[in-house]
């Protein structure tokens, strides 16, 4: 809890910014809305989170996402009847894709840099090369509805990441979670008690993919069928992922505070948006941000400091 | 004070993995890129047509010049163990401060070239210090550089601006027979790093704070200075990317760093060279082949007109298939 | 130190050889800054901020005149007409025999260029005196497309079709390549005439006053208009934006607001959800590119409002959404059967036959009256409509339709 607490004071306060300017943001629609929005970064940076915390990366996971829109589109072109199996084989892809890099990146010994890397040239060419070059077909209303309908008030996306929050959790709390945090903690010293490093590495590119299959049918329900539906998400997910205090090299964070970093880079957007920071200088004030926070939370180190670690945190975060 | 007689030390090895070992990365590289050479031909001459005409020699050459650049500097932030990924944006940046630096003038040059190496150095220097002093991640901290840019690039600029005189254009059409003198100037970036990292002490350096960051600051390295070098070098190599592209443009261009890919392109280019990510291990001579088996790879595409779909399928493969070659032949190293 | 002998010799003779003397690939004339970049008055006034320093008025004016003008040719092949042609002779480049042609591509990476770039290929199986047909594609980099159109220089091209990544970059490149051999430009131009010939439609600026005329005749006085961009820096969407912004400040209607939207359809969403939040009510929505089209409707949709006036594009998608809701739209085009165009025009150029100097394609827009005509059910969502590619062999599954 004590890691997940700067974070968490950063968005709160962020969440206070944007309700200043945007009243609506208190009412339930409003805030509703922006977690609908956020709700596909947050499951992408909780899958990323997995292979980060073991000490790799995923950098296909945009690339996968496009894959899974204009998959999606073509196999079930208008037909209502498609949507259900065409959903089970889109998660099935996204497990796969999953699959495939994390076998690479263990038993080949080829640093998940290059193999997401190279993965994330296979998937977007592959995928426009059998549409050849642009998407077609469409998607049905069916599909759709997970992204853009709701379920009484609540959206259906708030609801399926309150429930692929919740699994994350459990997943953490459980065993695995354990030997995912010893893997990428030190390779060798979970190898000698005894977990199984290899297939512990695996099971988190599975996650990931499977992360970036939900992320991909809540954006295509969201927004519809774009080529360039997933693309820079990759990034965008590590860097929410360390945003949320997450240590690149593995071993160190929680899942609560990688998808907090994703809800808090959402806020930043919208309050960027809402104070009218020009389009492009946005940009500028994200990247000091990140190198702020993350700079911020390598200050933890010294001894001196440890003494009370979340408000020093908390302060500086903000600024 | 080397990175690699450190590990080797510590660790008799067997004789069978000792042989395997002999077997460079780098020559693999070069055989791969003369197959692709022989094969390329072939296909080409199936096709019906003449892979190695001036053209296209003169037109793999151009063609890699750049990235070529690029990765030189990149391998040596990876092999001090750091990797880069503000020199797309930085290219463009510096594209930008050659042409609007030269604004047209012969005059010009001398301050554009000065600028331009300035810019990309403190670039380098702001991605090193915060590197080292901040404690933050490479990867995070050249994306954040590469953010700080590319606002900056975008808010000041919303299309190619500034113009690079006649005579400086000649660094990008000149050539000497079918030798472009872009190829020259990275011949002679690459040859300036070889010479760096195999005969001065701050190239055992690298090596060493690659290799294992711990043991070389207990062997007396100043680790972080070394990092810092390496990443004003790689920033450097890039703002002589953006030289050379803006002589070729003749103008600066706020996206030629990114529809070229320079990031991810050289980091890839780095590890074909059979350079490790993790650092310590490999070499500028890796890189070139690397570079050129790309170029070659495209030019081969290009010739049997390739759809750029296929020929992305093709370069995912080529580069994991290529770093899953490398990493057998290194198993013995590792455990 | 007997190991950096190379080294050495290879400075040594490159020096050498440098100063012996060296060829050049380059033109020998200066390039000019950019033809466009004249100061336009800074105008501000009703929320679209300052004029972009694209604009340039003598180009708007002509633009919006043409407008109106009879294209000359057969109205059933709007891609072999011209509008004022100034013909030029070509003569000189007359040729017996099958025909090389090459052609460098800018990229295909998006649909618009996917549809354009099906039509060529389409075109030139049409033509049996094309022996063989060369083309590269740049991917979207100036300096490879620069490399690119050396490259085809010697591989025995009799015309050379060009579409460029970026008018100013490719300016060099396009003049050496006009002195060996009869060169077509298309879509974007270059800062130079020596091409033969230079085909597009009538531009940007129609494009942009099509739509923001639209608005100001639908939106009430003081209604309110959201503009969405797709990116800045892009001379063909700064041209549209220009002239959109010169009709909003002469009109009534009010610009909330000018954003840009990356051509992302989720972020489009977003943003117009924003505003709606925001104003509690849009009465207009302009946008430079039709790509995100639906997703703005959508996002009225899902607010529960009634979709105010749209601004679109030719693409399948937004025409159904706008059948199916009964939309009050308008979609101006930049058609892209103006890829056809190039391919007849080489071949006229090597016949010795006249060509216009420039080559303006009408450039019609879709109105509630001409909509169902182009609505086509059986093409892929992002296909655009004035593809003039209906009656070539192949169609339409060529273009990813299915046949019906």
């Amino acid at each position: 809890m004590k890691r997940t607490l700067p974070i968490l004071v950063v968005l709160a306060v962020l969440l206070a910014a944007i309700a200043l300017v945007n009243p609506f943001f208190l009412e339930p629609a409003g805030f509703l809305a922006f977690v609908k929005r956020a709700a596909p970064l947050v499951i992408l940076a909780a899958g990323q989170y997995f292979v980060i915390v073991s000490g790799e990366f995923d950098l296909s996971v945009g690339s996968l996402v496009t894959v899974e829109v204009v998959v999606a589109a073509r196999l079930i072109d208008g037909q209502e009847s498609a949507t259900w199996w065409v959903l089970l084989l889109l998660i099935a892809v996204g497990l796969l894709v999953g699959l495939l890099n994390g076998v690479v990146t263990t038993a080949l010994r080829v640093p998940s840099f290059i193999t997401t890397l190279g993965m994330m040239l296979i998937l977007s060419g592959a995928v426009f090369l059998w549409t050849g070059g642009a998407p077609r077909g469409a998607l049905s209303e069916a599909f759709r509805t997970f992204g853009r309908g709701n379920l009484g008030p609540v959206p259906w996306s708030v609801l399926i990441l309150l429930a692929a929050g919740a699994a994350a959790i459990l997943l953490m709390r459980s065993d695995f979670g354990r030997r995912l945090v010893a893997t990428g903690d030190n390779e060798r010293a979970a190898a000698l008690s005894g977990v199984r490093v290899a297939r512990t590495r695996i099971l988190a590119f599975v996650l990931s993919g499977a992360a970036a299959a939900i992320t991909g049918i809540l954006l295509g329900g969201f927004a519809g069928v774009s080529a360039q539906v997933g693309q820079g998400l990759e990034f965008s997910a590590i860097t929410a992922v360390v945003l949320g205090g997450v240590a690149l090299g593995g071993g160190r964070g929680s899942v609560v505070a990688a998808m907090a970093g994703a809800l808090t880079l959402e806020a930043l957007f919208t309050l960027l948006n809402l104070y009218g920071i020009s389009g492009a200088l946005e940009f500028t004030v994200q990247g000091v941000i990140i190198i702020a926070a993350v700079a911020v939370g390598a200050l933890r180190l010294p001894a001196w400091l440890a003494k009370h670690p979340p408000r020093k945190q908390g302060d500086t975060h903000v600024a | 004070m080397n990175g690699q007689s450190l590990k080797q030390a510590g660790r008799p090895a067997r004789p069978a993995v000792a042989a395997l070992r002999e077997i460079d990365p780098t020559k693999v590289i070069y055989l791969a890129l003369a197959a692709t050479l022989v094969i390329g031909w072939v296909l080409v001459a199936v096709d019906g047509g003449d892979f190695l005409t001036v053209e296209t020699i003169v037109g793999i050459q151009q063609r890699s010049a750049a990235l070529g650049i690029v990765a030189v500097g990149q391998t040596l932030a990876i092999l001090a163990g750091s990797l880069d990924l503000s020199v797309a944006y930085l290219i463009s940046l510096c594209s930008l401060v050659a042409a609007e630096t030269m604004a047209g003038r012969d005059g010009g040059i001398a301050a554009g070239v000065a600028a331009v190496l300035a810019v990309s150095a403190l670039v380098g220097l702001v991605n090193g210090m915060v590197i080292t002093r901040l404690r933050v991640h490479a990867f995070i901290a050249t994306l954040g550089t590469a953010l700080i840019i590319k606002g900056v690039v975008d808010h000041l600029y919303d299309g190619p601006a500034g113009s690079v005189p006649d005579s400086f254009q000649r660094l990008g059409y000149d050539r000497i027979g079918p030798v472009p003198v872009s190829a020259l100037l990275w011949a002679a970036v690459a040859a300036a790093a070889w010479f760096l990292l195999r005969r001065t002490r701050l190239g055992h350096r690298i090596y060493a704070v690659g290799g294992d960051e711990e043991v070389a600051r207990l062997s007396g390295v100043r680790t972080d200075r070394v990092v810092v070098l390496t990443h004003v070098l790689c920033s450097v190599c890039a703002g002589v990317a953006g030289l050379l592209l803006a002589a070729r443009l003749g103008a600066g261009a706020p996206t030629v760093g990114t529809d070229g890919g320079y990031d991810l392109e050289s980091i890839a280019a780095v590890v074909l060279g059979g350079t490790a990510l993790a650092g310590g291990k490999g070499g500028v001579a890796g890189t070139v082949g690397g570079v050129l088996l790309l170029a070659v790879l495209d030019s081969v595409f290009n010739q049997l007109e390739v759809n750029s779909f296929f020929k992305d399928v093709v370069r995912g493969l080529v580069i994991v298939i290529a770093v899953a070659v490398y990493a057998r032949r290194r198993k013995g190293r590792q455990i | 130190m007997s190991r950096n002998r190379p080294l050495v010799a290879l400075v040594v003779t490159s020096t050498i050889v440098f100063a012996a003397g060296c060829t050049s690939d380059k033109p020998p004339a200066a390039t000019g800054q950019s033809a466009s970049a004249s100061a336009a008055p800074a105008a501000t006034g009703a929320g679209t901020g300052e004029q972009s320093k694209f604009f340039v008025q003598a180009d708007f004016d002509a633009q919006l005149a043409m407008r109106t003008k009879t294209p000359q040719g057969d109205a059933s092949r709007p891609w072999e007409q011209a509008i004022d042609p100034q013909m030029v002779s070509t003569a000189k480049y007359k040729k017996d025999g099958g025909v090389h042609l090459c052609f460098s591509n800018a990229a295909v990476n998006n649909p618009w260029r996917q549809v354009g770039w099906k039509s060529m290929q389409a075109e030139v199986a049409l033509h049996k005196e094309i022996t063989k047909f060369t083309a590269l594609d740049a991917e979207g980099k100036d300096d490879k497309q620069i490399s690119d159109i050396a490259e085809l220089q010697g591989q025995g091209c009799d015309a050379l079709i060009v579409s460029p990544n970026t008018t100013a970059t490719l300016t060099p490149a396009v003049k050496a390549a006009c002195g060996k051999v009869p060169v077509i430009v298309f879509d974007r131009g270059v800062d130079t005439d020596c091409p033969v010939t230079f085909i597009n439609p009538i531009g940007g600026y129609a494009f942009g006053a099509d739509g923001a005329e639209f608005l100001v005749e639908k939106v009430p006085a003081g209604g309110k208009v959201l503009a969405l961009r797709i990116l800045p820096g892009v001379d063909v969407l700064e041209t549209r934006w220009s002239a959109a912004k010169a009709t909003f400040d002469k009109s009534q209607v009010q610009v909330v607001g000018v954003e840009f939207t990356d051509g992302d359809a989720a972020k489009t969403k977003s943003v117009v959800s924003d505003y709606i939040q925001r104003h509690g009510k849009i009465d207009g929505v302009w946008m430079d590119a039709g790509a995100t089209a639906v997703a703005a409707v959508e996002a009225f949709e899902d607010a529960g409002q009634p979709v105010p006036a749209m601004v679109g594009e030719d693409q399948q998608d937004f025409l159904q959404k706008w059948k199916d809701g009964g939309l009050t739209a308008i979609a101006p085009t930049y058609p892209t059967y103006q890829w056809r165009t190039p391919v007849i025009a080489a071949l006229k150029i090597l016949a010795g036959e006249e060509v216009p100097k420039t080559w303006k394609l009408p450039q019609p827009k879709i109105t509630s009256d001409t909509l169902d005509t182009y609505l086509r059910p059986n093409m892929p969502p992002l296909h655009y409509a004035l593809c003039g590619c209906e009656e070539m062999p192949g169609f339409p599954e060529n273009w990813g339709g299915k046949k019906s």
